[in-house]
């Protein structure tokens, strides 16, 4: 960022993160209003937010590093589905953690290659494509699937010495398990590799026109291709996430519409990772105060009712934000080299 | 060292069915600006792509500075020297001027893009050779005329000796060409080589060193400004070919069918595409819009026909007002359309011919009983319009897709033509189409009129106008500069018109 | 030397029926013997496994009973989907249309007294139909109004459907009998069930006159023609004067109208009752079906047939052949990418890459265009 030298400057940085900076001014506000009042739940409140906020905006970075590049990626659940169940059998028999997420992480890639090959290559229908992918993780996990497996422990909260010890701040910020901290550390990198890098520049450019891009000697589909396989594998340690570390095991279809609704955490963030993670914390955040209310029988509401917010809140998202911000102009197209 | 930056040789290039480059020579000395020109499709573009790496010829050699080269991309190009400004810009509406000179050869710092060097080369560049743009402005933001310095900007980023400006002018207004033309000048100054490629007569003089004309896939010939004139020029250009003939009698005008009054619709872009257009056809008479690609007619005839949003204006059909997109309600109300993209508007390519034929009328009888389709009427249609539109297909039940170009014209004129018109709005009705196909779309036109129809007829094609119409009129920029009397004007006083050229104005009839 | 008489030899038609069904065809043997390596190398006999599938499907008049029972859903979701795809279209939400139609039925079926048997039937089927039509409804405005797409909201939509029937069953409609604990609606009265003769279940027959109709709508109406239309090129049908957004949501309402039908017949032919998850993941396998059978009408019933019978039979496969259920799952999954990447199976069968008529286009972006 530049420093606001002159009135303009500062005009174009208001209109940049105005939005953002406002909304996090509130939010601070409120947060420490409910502090002063409730301090324990709101601090279960806002870990749980941070928490349920992860697969989310992994699924969203997944997802926006696809649609960048121009590849619609609704493929996103059956990746995170059979990322956490691979995770999760590979700790199963090696009993080892990082062996586990680092498989989950794969085959996370992998299925990104798949989908690369059947929209880049194949030309396929990527909405299709996405298709074949959540069925095919749901059958396949289906299939592997046996009660009774467990897994040997799960990732646990690392506090970071003196800093979890901060009121508020650390136990929510800085004590927490480890794909937690890697997800907001990739928010970040994403956020710097797409806006500050030459690689980000062409990979924005392929999304928005891929011509352009090819007449300049840009690789049009290596860019996607690889955009679309790191993504997979953003997506993967999304569903390691799952597995082995917010439940520490497997269960049937345990992704739950999380990849679908991190793509409406993708529109909602307007394609760029901070935004994302904004929109990844709000739905976090109705997550979490649904748990709070089913557990803390204040509010007369039918459970199934609350767990509905997440759903209902996608569709508002996509209602809303659709066509008020800009997807990449060559979203969903696939390219045809000229002559 | 050559004296020349770059020389083809017998360059063919064929497409499915054209021969596109036909044993092309053509070479440019250094420091000069060589004009390529010829009508729409002369295979300029087509050469051009060549020397660009994006088509590879099927025959023939490229030379760079002397030296024998092949190009399979366009990264080859930019290594050999070789910067291309598209007619359609090559640039991302929504990054910066800075990133977009910089993408695909980005300065770096450490693994970050330096985009303080990025605009440092912009200010360094715009200073060097006279092109001042703002690093920093979104180039979506920006005016036309602006966002092709960024263009050349980005081809002298990377060093290109030999720049091509393929149809430059055809989106700037005169003021934008003036001072094309000065960065021009500055560029073979500072020893770059230019192509220069229109098929504007007056800028050719007005620049060219040499001129290059091109005609149906051939070079005609090379000649200096000093040789000729714009009259010598357009005879090469058009050629003195026979001339399409088509038979018919004086136009017996009547009532007025179709009134545009004040229109103005934009183009996509939300740009004033239109701008304030008044017409009047008249039942048995031809009015023809001639003019330059892109100004404006593609947008006025979507207007007319209900499939473009209007901002500002009235279209009346028969005295009655057209309500705002309503398609359906003028098919009803008489009036035929032959779109400009026939595969796009015109025909549903997977569909039979049959369904095809019916595609506007099959909700009513006889090819609807109540809500169900009755086959035996759109097949009995089906046979009777291809026997007598001549279309050839083996079957009524082949698909629209499989026919050639001149037989899916003559099925979307079969299923216009089989209603009865009022109005038909036939917009670039025999573009791409073969010789026998072009007279026989001709002559039903013709017909139609003689039947008592009014005819807009939009094309590209002078002699198509002039063949057709019993008035034109010329479009320019989203306006009507002329009307005239077809039988009076004359080609170079419409090609003068078409390109905008105020001194020829004649009595500008009001439409 | 235009038209000629419109004549297809009996072996034409028959080399051009055998193309079209090439790659389905391809696209089973394929995933059938991919499923064959899985059940070996898991150390099983593949052939003991799809013999005793087979067997336990078609063995016997109660196999073929269950059989159809579990292809009738199957069709209607089938359809649903199918239907769509003409108008470019992607409907994921069959199953939460489904469960409307599911616990609507059940809920006329339990709670309207005193009709007569075949009236009481036919409203409950109505009822149940027309619930997932406008909860179809729902998404198809969403697109033509906001542009969300459709694949999303119908997905969200999935999720609200299951979360509120769940409620509805546990909630105002649950079965009062002393001792239920379960979520479920209580028995719909005989007088709202449909019959089975011998092995044949009536919401079979409902079924394939689902297709018929289907099909008819499709080829011989106006509407039929519209929708494909746009489906096809949505330009050409503006131009043509067709109102575009007004068929793509009544297209939406008909295919989950199917959808509608099929929970309402799963409620009132098999179940009794309505169970939440009974009807799991029929909307998913409905895209299977749909893209199986290439998106025909007709073509979904042999489509459906295939995946009813591998899950009536996969109890005997387990029981005899001791392989786990759930390689039907994959086998059908592989099924579907083998029949979405056709590619590869024209690849594999050197068939070409062109080929006339109709192809599926859905929408792309997430604007509306």
């Amino acid at each position: 960022m530049n420093t606001p030298a002159s009135f303009a400057n500062w005009k174009l940085f208001w209109k940049r993160w105005g939005i953002g900076l406002t909304t996090t001014a509130v939010v601070v506000a409120a947060i420490l209003y409910y502090y002063a009042r409730t301090p324990q739940v709101t601090e279960a409140v806002l870990a749980s937010t941070l928490r349920q906020s992860v697969p989310l905006v992994l699924g969203a970075l997944c997802g926006l590093m696809g649609e960048r590049a121009a590849v619609i990626n609704i493929g996103i659940e059956g990746q995170m589905l059979m990322a956490a169940f691979v995770a999760f059998l590979v700790n199963v028999y090696t009993g080892n953690l990082l062996l586990g997420v680092t498989a989950g992480i794969l085959i996370g890639a992998l299925l990104g290659l798949l989908l690369a090959f059947m929209s880049v290559t194949l030309k396929i229908d990527q909405i299709i494509g996405g298709t074949v992918i959540n069925i095919l993780a749901i059958g396949l996990t289906g299939y592997f699937y046996k009660v009774g497996l467990s897994a040997h422990g799960k990732l646990n909260p690392i506090p970071l010495g003196p800093l979890a010890k901060i009121p508020l701040i650390g136990p929510v910020l800085f004590d927490n398990p480890p794909i937690t901290y890697a997800s907001i550390i990739l928010v970040f990198v994403v956020h710097y590799v797409l806006f500050y890098t030459p690689w980000g520049l062409r990979t924005r450019a392929v999304g928005e026109h891929p011509r352009a891009a090819d007449t300049l000697g840009i690789n049009v589909y290596l860019v996607r291709y690889v955009n679309v396989v790191v993504g997979g594998a953003l997506a993967g340690l999304a569903g390691a996430y799952l597995s082995l570390e917010a439940v520490g095991s497997f269960e049937r279809l345990m992704t739950n519409g999380r990849g679908f609704v991190a793509l409406a955490v993708m529109i909602f963030g307007k394609w760029t990772p901070l935004g994302s993670w904004g929109a990844a914390l709000l739905f976090g955040f109705a997550t979490a105060l649904q748990t709070q209310l089913q557990f803390g029988g204040k509010v007369n509401i039918p459970p199934q009712f609350i767990g509905m917010l997440p759903y209902l809140l996608t569709i508002i998202v996509l209602a809303g934000f659709v066509g008020r911000a800009r997807p990449p102009a060559a979203d969903g197209i696939p390219y045809e080299k000229e002559g | 060292m050559s004296e020349m930056a770059l020389e083809v040789r017998n360059i063919v290039k064929r497409f499915p069915g054209v021969l596109a480059n036909d044993h092309v020579n053509f070479s440019l000395r250094k420091g000069e600006v060589h004009a390529l020109l010829g009508e729409n499709g002369a295979g300029k573009t087509t050469l051009m792509n060549i020397i660009y790496g994006l088509y590879h010829p099927d025959e023939g050699d490229i030379f760079v500075d002397g030296q024998k080269v092949t190009i399979d991309s366009p990264h080859d190009a930019i290594r050999l020297g070789i910067g291309m400004v598209h007619q359609h810009f090559m640039l991302v509406p929504v990054f910066t001027v800075a990133e977009n000179l910089i993408l695909g050869a980005e300065p770096t710092k450490g693994w970050s893009l330096d985009l303080a060097a990025a605009r440092k080369a912009v200010r360094r560049l715009s200073e060097q050779y006279g092109l001042e743009v703002d690093p920093d402005a979104v180039v979506e933001d920006l005016p036309v005329g602006v966002q092709q310095r960024v263009e050349i900007l980005k081809a002298l980023y990377r060093e290109a000796k030999v720049l091509v400006l393929d149809e430059p002018t055809a989106v700037l207004t005169p003021q934008e060409v003036e001072e094309l033309f000065v960065i021009m000048r500055q560029l073979t100054e500072r020893g770059v080589s230019i192509i220069f490629i229109t098929h504007k007569l007056k800028e050719v003089l007005a620049i060219a060193d040499h001129i290059t004309v091109m005609r149906r896939g051939k070079v005609v010939g090379t000649t200096t400004p000093a040789e000729t004139s714009e009259q010598g020029l357009a005879a090469m250009m058009v050629g003195r070919e026979v001339v399409l003939q088509v038979e018919k009698a004086p136009a017996q005008p009547a009532d007025v069918v179709l009134e545009v009054r004040d229109l103005h619709v934009e183009d996509e872009r939300g740009l004033l595409a239109v701008d304030g257009v008044n017409l009047e056809v008249r039942a048995g008479e031809i009015l023809g819009v001639a003019g330059v690609q892109g100004n404006g007619q593609t947008e006025l005839v979507e207007a007319i026909t209900g499939l473009r949003h209007i901002r500002g204006g009235k279209v009346l059909l028969g005295g009655q007002a057209v309500p705002p997109r309503a398609p359906r309600f003028l098919i009803e109300h008489g009036m035929g359309h032959i779109p400009e993209d026939r595969q796009k508007h015109g025909l549903v390519l997977s569909y039979t011919i049959a369904d095809n034929l019916v595609l506007c009328t099959y909700y009513k009888p006889p090819f609807a009983k109540g809500m169900q389709r009755n086959q035996a009427a759109v097949v009995e249609n089906a046979r009777r319009l291809v026997e007598q539109f001549d279309v050839r297909t083996p079957s009524i039940f082949t698909t629209a897709g499989s026919l050639s170009g001149g037989n899916q014209q003559k099925v979307i004129v079969a299923r216009e033509f089989s209603r009865p018109l009022k109005l038909l709005v036939a917009n670039q009705p025999t573009r791409g189409l073969d010789v026998g196909s072009i007279e026989y779309i001709h002559k039903r036109i013709i017909q139609m009129r003689d039947q008592g129809a009014a005819v807009l007829l939009v094309s590209a094609e002078l002699d198509e106008i002039m063949s057709l119409a019993d008035r034109i009129a010329v479009m320019y920029h989203g306006k009507i500069v002329a009307v005239l009397e077809a039988g009076k004007a004359t080609r170079t006083e419409l090609g003068l018109l078409m390109a905008g050229s105020q001194a020829a104005q004649p009595e500008a009839v009001q439409a | 030397m235009s038209t000629q008489a419109h004549k297809t030899s009996p072996w034409e038609a028959v080399t051009r029926f055998g193309r079209s069904i090439a790659v389905p065809l391809g696209a089973v043997v394929l995933a059938l013997v991919i499923g064959a390596i899985i059940i070996q190398a898991s150390g099983a006999s593949a052939w003991k496994a799809y013999e005793a599938l087979a067997r336990g499907a078609f063995g016997n008049a109660h196999g073929w009973q269950r059989t159809l029972e579990k292809t009738t859903p199957l069709i209607f979701s089938g359809l649903a989907v199918a239907f769509a795809f003409k108008a470019g279209l992607f409907n994921i939400g069959a199953q939460g249309q489904l469960l409307f139609g599911a616990i609507t039925a059940a809920w006329v079926g339990f709670a309207v007294h005193g009709m007569p048997p075949g009236i009481h039937a036919a409203v409950a089927l109505t009822a149940g139909a027309v619930a997932g039509g406008l909860y179809g409804a729902l998404p198809g405005a969403l697109k033509t109004y906001t542009g969300a797409h459709e694949v999303i909201t119908t997905i969200m939509l999935n999720y609200i459907a299951m979360g509120f029937t769940d409620y509805l069953a546990n909630g105002p409609l649950k079965d009062t009998t002393p001792g239920n604990i379960v979520a479920r609606t209580p028995q719909i009265l005989e007088s709202a069930r449909l019959p089975t003769w011998g092995w044949l279940p009536f919401g079979f027959l409902l079924a394939i006159v689902a297709s018929a109709f289907a099909w008819w709508l499709l080829q011989r109406t106006t509407l039929g023609f519209e929708i494909r239309t746009v489906g096809q090129n949505p330009h050409a049908a503006r131009y043509a004067g067709m109102k575009v957004a007004r068929t793509i949501i009544l297209t939406m309402v008909i295919s989950a109208l199917f959808a509608g039908i099929g929970g309402a017949v799963e409620t009132q032919g098999v179940v009794g009752r309505y169970e939440p998850g009974f009807n799991a993941n029929l909307g998913f396998d409905g895209i299977t079906v749909a893209l199986l059978g290439k998106t025909d009408p007709f073509g979904v019933i042999p489509a459906a047939l295939l995946l009813g019978a591998m899950r009536a039979g996969s109890n005997q496969m387990q029981f005899k052949a001791h392989v786990a259920q759930e390689i039907t799952d994959v086998v059908q999954a592989l099924m579907l990418f083998f029949v979405a990447a056709d590619m590869i199976v024209r690849w594999l069968l050197r068939m070409r890459a062109a080929e006339e008529g109709e192809k599926i286009t859905l929408s792309t972006g997430w604007g509306s265009h």
